[in-house]
């Protein structure tokens, strides 16, 4: 009997793990939201007639005005309704939130100015604007006889030097910080830290000196720009490796230590395979950070309106310092090609962006390829015996 | 762009500072072989970087001989005629800079706390990912767009200042008549680089004060504005701090933003609403650099040097402050 009884009698299922967040009230009372509205209401009506009585035009004073009006006539009312404490709160969230909105105008308005300026451009002649370069620019020349093309190989080609010089010796460099706290490890970090704060027009300068000006005329081409990037993409690259390889556990290191594996077979075989995400993820972002620098390479390209394939030789275009160019351009029409030069600059960095995010977001592991390559090498093995 | 500051903030993670055992054992052949290539591409880093400020050094001290004192007596900047007065140009990249954070630190902070504490969990990831895009758009195109249209905007406002609190001399323009092209202009648009950084790292910092003194705060009865103010801000003091001062660094070495907004002047003046005023450092080398030759392109290097060492000093103190341990707990 016992037995059975005891058979039958089942442990209670174990509650469910409670998720240790804050539950808190999301919906608001009607009341608060007609205070804020109305408050806002009036503050608006209130401003725009004394603006309209005082003749004062300006959407940034009228803007400024309506805030501060809102607060004060928001932060009356809750004081009379509620006192001291909850005004201070309700005030706070206000201006927290107008604050956030705030931050957010910027990026709407220029990815706004970007696309319905620039976007124009780029369309009304779709391919050639990527193919054409700048040779046959006049002040009133069609806007189809030019394009960015020149710009975009420029640009191409010192990104691309500057990500083979800056990230294998970044990825060493952070590698070598990572696994040494010495003196001249702590050293270096320091260095590193303080150089990718530097402004951008530093590594310009210094190019300049080491490479450009000893060579006198022939010295501005894409490869003293590509140094330049490089020397601005360094730091940026050494810090952001250094943080992920230091995340990969101690435990996968030390297992591959102690299963008899050297140093350079554990770094090389487990470290920085596994951190392999987030170094791919850091050397984009490196490289979307530099390419829209304007400042490193405006000294030492020089600028080109025509076609250079050669990086190494002859002065080249490339994307930002075509827009400072266009800019600087007296004309309706260079102003316009510039917003269609910046138009393709942002499609590219945003674009880089989007693409670190999507690798960044894959779980670390080997690679479908690394699995492929083992798979197929257990099965010849396994032909074999 | 990831602004991330986890070195900073954990110069030790916790999670594997385990030391391993020493024993005794050699090194061998190939790991040898292995440290010294690592090594050596850390020293040619070092050296690299190292490299800027010799060379700086090197380049610009033939200037700074013939100049002297002069570099804060003289009056204007004109090294061709002996003059090397930079005030005015040092003094316009710190007025860029302080009104660059001194608009985007409340936005900063807001949208921090926004992300953080008053806005929908959902949206955290999808607004972070935002700043973060806030700063991979390049400066020049900050810079084109703030000349198309904040250099106009800020010109109304502008001028209102100067007509009624014209009595601060800051309110004041150098040449009347004009609102444009000013280092007002400049800093308004240099805040939007900076926002994305003070967002960020101050964010991080903010998301790591500790949960149940929060909670407790708010159970006690407190508002949310008071858990805000009493605990979350104490806790992130030092980081916000750190998180200014590198803003104020960006600012600091912003260039093509101020090459294209700012009218550049060569006066030393306390009027900051109009053109023609204050310089920039950047500003000047930039446009002067490669055409310059002899004494006025050391004299360009010099104030290269006196940016980059201004510059450095105010990430050494961020780095410092940020890593100094918190005494608000």
């Amino acid at each position: 009997m016992v037995q059975t009884l005891e058979a039958t009698r089942q442990d209670p299922p174990p509650p469910a793990p409670v998720p240790d967040r804050p539950n808190r009230r999301v919906s608001i009372p009607l009341d608060s939201a007609l205070e804020l509205g109305f408050s806002v209401i009036s503050a608006v009506a209130l401003v725009w007639f004394s603006f309209a009585v005082a003749g004062i035009v300006g959407a940034l004073g009228f803007a400024t005005c309506c805030l501060a009006g809102s607060f004060v006539i928001y932060g009356f009312v809750c004081w009379r309704l509620h006192g001291v404490l909850l005004m201070k709160d309700r005030l706070a969230t206000l201006a927290i939130w107008s604050g956030a909105f705030v931050a957010f105008i910027p990026l709407v308005a220029v990815i706004w100015f970007v696309v319905f300026k620039g976007g124009p451009v780029v369309v009304a002649h779709f391919p050639g604007f990527f193919l054409k370069d700048f040779a046959r620019f006049q002040a009133n020349a069609p806007v189809t006889a030019v394009g960015a093309g020149a710009a975009i190989v420029g640009t191409m080609e010192q990104v691309g030097l500057a990500t083979l010089f800056s990230v294998p010796l970044g990825i060493l460099t952070a590698t070598y910080l990572v696994n040494n706290r010495n003196v001249f490890a702590r050293l270096v970090s320091n260095v590193v830290d303080a150089m990718s704060g530097a402004p951008a027009i530093i590594p310009g300068i210094y190019v300049y000196l080491l490479w450009v000006r000893p060579q006198k005329e022939t010295g501005q081409t894409g490869f003293a720009a590509a140094l330049a990037l490089s020397v601005m993409m360094l730091p940026i690259v050494t810090r952001a490796a250094q943080e992920v390889i230091s995340i990969v556990p101690g435990s996968l290191r030390e297992a591959a230590l102690a299963l008899g594996s050297p140093q350079w077979r554990s770094e090389l075989r487990v470290t920085l395979p596994t951190a392999r995400i987030g170094l791919v993820t850091a050397m984009i972002l490196g490289i979307a950070r530099v390419a829209g620098e304007t400042a490193p390479v405006f000294l030492n390209t020089g600028g080109n309106p025509n076609y250079n394939w050669n990086p190494f030789s002859g002065k080249q275009d490339d994307l930002p310092f075509r827009i400072y160019q266009m800019i600087q351009q007296p004309g309706v029409n260079s102003t316009r090609e510039a917003w269609g030069v910046s138009f393709v600059l942002v499609l590219v960095v945003v674009f880089l962006f989007f693409l670190a995010r999507l690798i960044g977001s894959k779980k670390p592991g080997p690679s479908r390829w690394r699995r492929l390559f083992a798979a197929r090498k257990r099965l010849a093995q396994g032909n074999e015996q | 762009m990831t602004i991330s500051a986890p070195t900073m903030l954990h110069p030790e993670s916790p999670a594997h500072n385990d030391v391993p055992v020493d024993l005794g054992l050699k090194p061998s052949g190939a790991d040898r072989v292995f440290n010294s290539v690592l090594a050596g591409s850390s020293t040619v880093s070092l050296l690299v970087l190292v490299g800027v400020l010799g060379f700086l050094c090197f380049y610009g001290f033939p200037a700074l001989r013939v100049a002297g004192f002069g570099l804060f007596t003289d009056k204007t900047w004109s090294p061709e005629t002996g003059q090397f007065g930079m005030l005015p140009l040092l003094v316009g990249s710190v007025a860029i800079a302080i009104i660059g954070v001194g608009v985007a630190f409340p936005i900063s902070i807001s949208t921090a706390l926004m992300i953080n504490e008053y806005g929908p969990r959902r949206l955290k990831p999808v607004l972070t990912a935002v700043i973060d895009l806030l700063a991979t758009v390049p400066s020049i195109v900050y810079g084109f767009w703030g000349l198309e249209l904040v250099s106009g905007l800020q010109a109304a406002p502008a001028k209102w200042l100067v007509r009624w609190v014209s009595f601060v001399p800051v309110f004041r323009t150098y040449s009347p008549g004009q609102y444009t092209n000013s280092i007002f202009a400049c800093g308004l648009i240099c805040a939007v680089t900076i926002i994305p950084i003070i967002t960020s790292i101050s964010r991080e910092v903010m998301a790591q004060a500790p949960r149940d003194v929060c909670e407790a705060s708010l159970g006690l009865g407190g508002t949310r504005w008071g858990m805000v103010t009493d605990v979350i801000l104490p806790f992130s003091r030092n980081g916000i701090l750190g998180a200014v001062l590198l803003g104020f660094g960006r600012g600091l070495g912003e260039t093509f933003i101020v090459v294209l907004v700012l009218s550049s002047g060569n006066h030393m003046t306390s009027a900051l609403l109009g053109p023609s005023g204050l310089g920039s450092i950047a500003l000047q080398i930039t446009e002067y650099f490669v055409t310059s030759q002899g004494i006025a392109q050391d004299a360009l290097i010099l104030l290269g040097l006196v940016l980059f060492l201004t510059t450095l000093a105010v990430n050494v103190a961020a780095r410092l402050i940020v890593e100094r341990p918190n005494r608000a707990m």
